[in-house]
Parts: structure tokens; C-alpha cells; sequence
């Protein structure tokens, strides 16, 4: 791990990575629609609503896993101060809370038809929104302070502490009696759900996820460069220099 | 042609699958769009900075010092 923890060797790394990444993502998302649309059956009883699954599960997968990744960074960040973990976090914010709020939304387009309404404060939606809350107070937490070291901290604590959330989101429709179906994949004495369905929930699931590595590593190559550039304004600050506006190239500097 | 409208049907369930589909790309889409975006700016940002300061690129820390 310490091996990449290193930022020259993440950004020569991503770089080599990045159009695989972006490739299979693309390919992968690309066959699991054309399965889940095309080539897979109606459900028996929910008709061809049942095609929402194919996008709602694979963004309630990755709420979950995005915020785990996101918990797991936080803690490598604070017990070692790795240079890449904290940022590795705070890059994979944002993708997490657009997973959550895609299983909130498609889950509600889904609930109307089927349970016949949009919303109920069952144990798994409700958790779920906690879970958006929880993004949203990590991103607000993090931009609350001026030095952004301590920011990363304050809020890679906050991403420890609503970590407990996790399991019960995972737990929620076993624990409680819910509105929501218990799980068909992830569950003992494997899935209970057809072949035909499965294929395609799956190219999604692992397609969701190489897209998170690109976009993570899109952002975590930004949060590196960004520190670059701060770092290089507070040497012309402490050399005397004339600081220049964002972007701007400096008058005479090339002269 | 019949079974493409079907397919846009949906079974009568076109105004709840399409929309969530639609919402998932355009969300994952723009996600994207907004992460390069912002890397590109970044990387601007850099090069201006670099190219304002000749000669303090690489072992600038040590080269102050001597």
C-alpha cells in the first residue's frame, strides 16, 4: 500500500490506468444496459418496472461501497497520515453522494408503481438518507475550515463515526419487518434471482465500479495538482514575488 | 418499429423506467464532465504557475538553501 501512497508514483500510475479504466467502464455500462433493456425477461409480477433494478441496485451497491472506501481512507489517513489517503476521501465524496441520491431517486421511481407510493420511512430508505447526510455533512466539514489539513481531519472523524450506519443499511431488511425486499445477491446460499436478471445487474455493478476508479482517479489526480499549485503560491508569497491571480500568468515572467 | 414502441412503452411502465434511467446517465455523465473540468482547470493553474517561475520546478527546496 505504501507503494502507492506515494503521489509521483499515483499521478504516473493514473495516468497509465486511466484510459483502461475509462474504456472498461464505458463498455461494461454499455453491455449491462443493452442486457437489462434488451435482453433480459419482465418480471412475472413487477412487468418491465423491474428494468429499474438494473440502475437502482448497482447505486445503492455503490452508496455503500464508496462510503465504506471513503471510512477506510479516513482511518489510513489519521492512524498513518498517509499523503494520498485523506485525499483519496475527499475525491470519493461526491461520487458517493450522486450514487445515493441515484438509489434515493430511481428507488422512489420504482416504489410508486410497485408499493404505490414514493416514499415511506422505512429502516432502509430512512438509513439511506442518513447515508446522503452523512456525504453531505463529510463535503460541508471539510470546506468549513481554512487550513485544509484540518479539515481532512475533522471530517475523516465524522466519516469514521457514520460508518455505523453502514451495516445497518446492509442489515435494515433483515432487522426490520421493511417495505423495502430483502437482499437477492449478497446473501447466503447465493443469489436467488434468474441468471437472464443477474448477468446484466452485474455488468452494471462492476461497471459502476470502474467508473468510480476513473472518476476517483480523475479527482484524486486534481486534489494533487491543486495542492501543487498552493504550494507553489505560498513559495512566491514567501519569496517576495507578486502574487498572481488565479490562472494568470505573472507580468515579465517570460519576458 | 412495433417493437421499439414497445420497447418505449415499457408495459405502461414508461414514465417510471425512463426517467431513472435517463437520471442515472445524465447524473454519472455530468459527474464525470465536472471531475476532467476541474482537473484541466488545475493543471492550467499549474503550468501558469510553473512557467511564472523558471528555475524553481524540481529541487527548489534545496535550491534555496545553497
Amino acid at each position: 500500500m505504501h507503494r502507492f501512497a506515494n503521489p509521483t508514483r499515483f499521478m504516473r500510475l493514473s495516468a497509465a490506468l486511466l484510459p483502461w479504466t475509462a474504456g472498461a467502464a464505458l463498455a461494461l455500462i454499455a453491455a449491462g444496459l443493452y442486457l437489462g433493456l434488451f435482453g433480459s425477461p419482465a418480471d412475472y409480477q413487477q412487468g418491465e418496472s423491474v428494468r429499474i433494478m438494473y440502475v437502482h441496485v448497482p447505486s445503492a451497491w455503490m452508496a455503500m461501497f464508496c462510503y465504506t472506501f471513503m471510512a477506510g481512507a479516513s482511518a489510513v489517513g489519521l492512524i498513518w497520515k498517509h499523503p494520498l489517503a485523506d485525499l483519496a476521501a475527499k475525491a470519493t465524496a461526491p461520487v458517493g453522494a450522486c450514487f445515493t441520491l441515484l438509489a434515493l431517486i430511481t428507488g422512489s421511481l420504482w416504489g410508486k408503481p410497485m408499493w404505490g407510493t414514493w416514499w415511506e420511512w422505512d429502516a432502509r430508505m430512512t438509513s439511506v438518507l442518513v447515508l446522503f447526510f452523512l456525504y453531505l455533512g463529510y463535503i460541508a466539514l471539510i470546506n468549513a475550515f481554512d487550513d485544509p489539513t484540518r479539515g481532512l481531519k475533522a471530517a475523516a472523524i465524522l466519516a469514521l463515526v457514520g460508518f455505523a450506519n453502514v451495516p445497518i443499511i446492509k442489515f435494515s431488511v433483515d432487522w426490520w419487518n421493511t417495505l423495502h425486499q430483502p437482499a437477492s445477491v449478497f446473501k447466503a446460499g447465493g443469489p436467488s434471482i434468474d441468471p437472464s436478471m443477474l448477468a446484466p445487474l452485474l455488468l452494471m455493478g462492476v461497471g459502476f465500479t470502474v467508473y468510480f476508479l476513473w472518476v476517483l482517479m480523475l479527482r484524486l489526480r486534481t486534489e494533487i495538482v491543486a495542492a501543487k499549485v498552493r504550494a507553489l503560491r505560498l513559495r512566491q508569497v514567501r519569496s517576495g514575488a507578486p502574487a498572481t491571480p488565479s490562472g494568470a500568468t505573472p507580468l515579465g515572467a517570460k519576458g | 418499429m412495433e417493437n421499439l414502441s414497445q420497447l418505449l412503452e415499457m408495459g405502461g411502465y414508461a414514465r417510471f423506467v425512463w426517467p431513472s434511467f435517463g437520471l442515472t446517465l445524465a447524473v454519472l455523465v455530468g459527474l464525470l464532465v465536472v471531475s476532467r473540468r476541474a482537473l484541466k482547470g488545475a493543471e492550467a493553474e499549474l503550468a501558469a504557475l510553473q512557467s511564472a517561475i523558471p528555475g524553481r520546478l524540481q529541487p527548489a527546496d534545496t535550491a534555496d538553501e545553497a
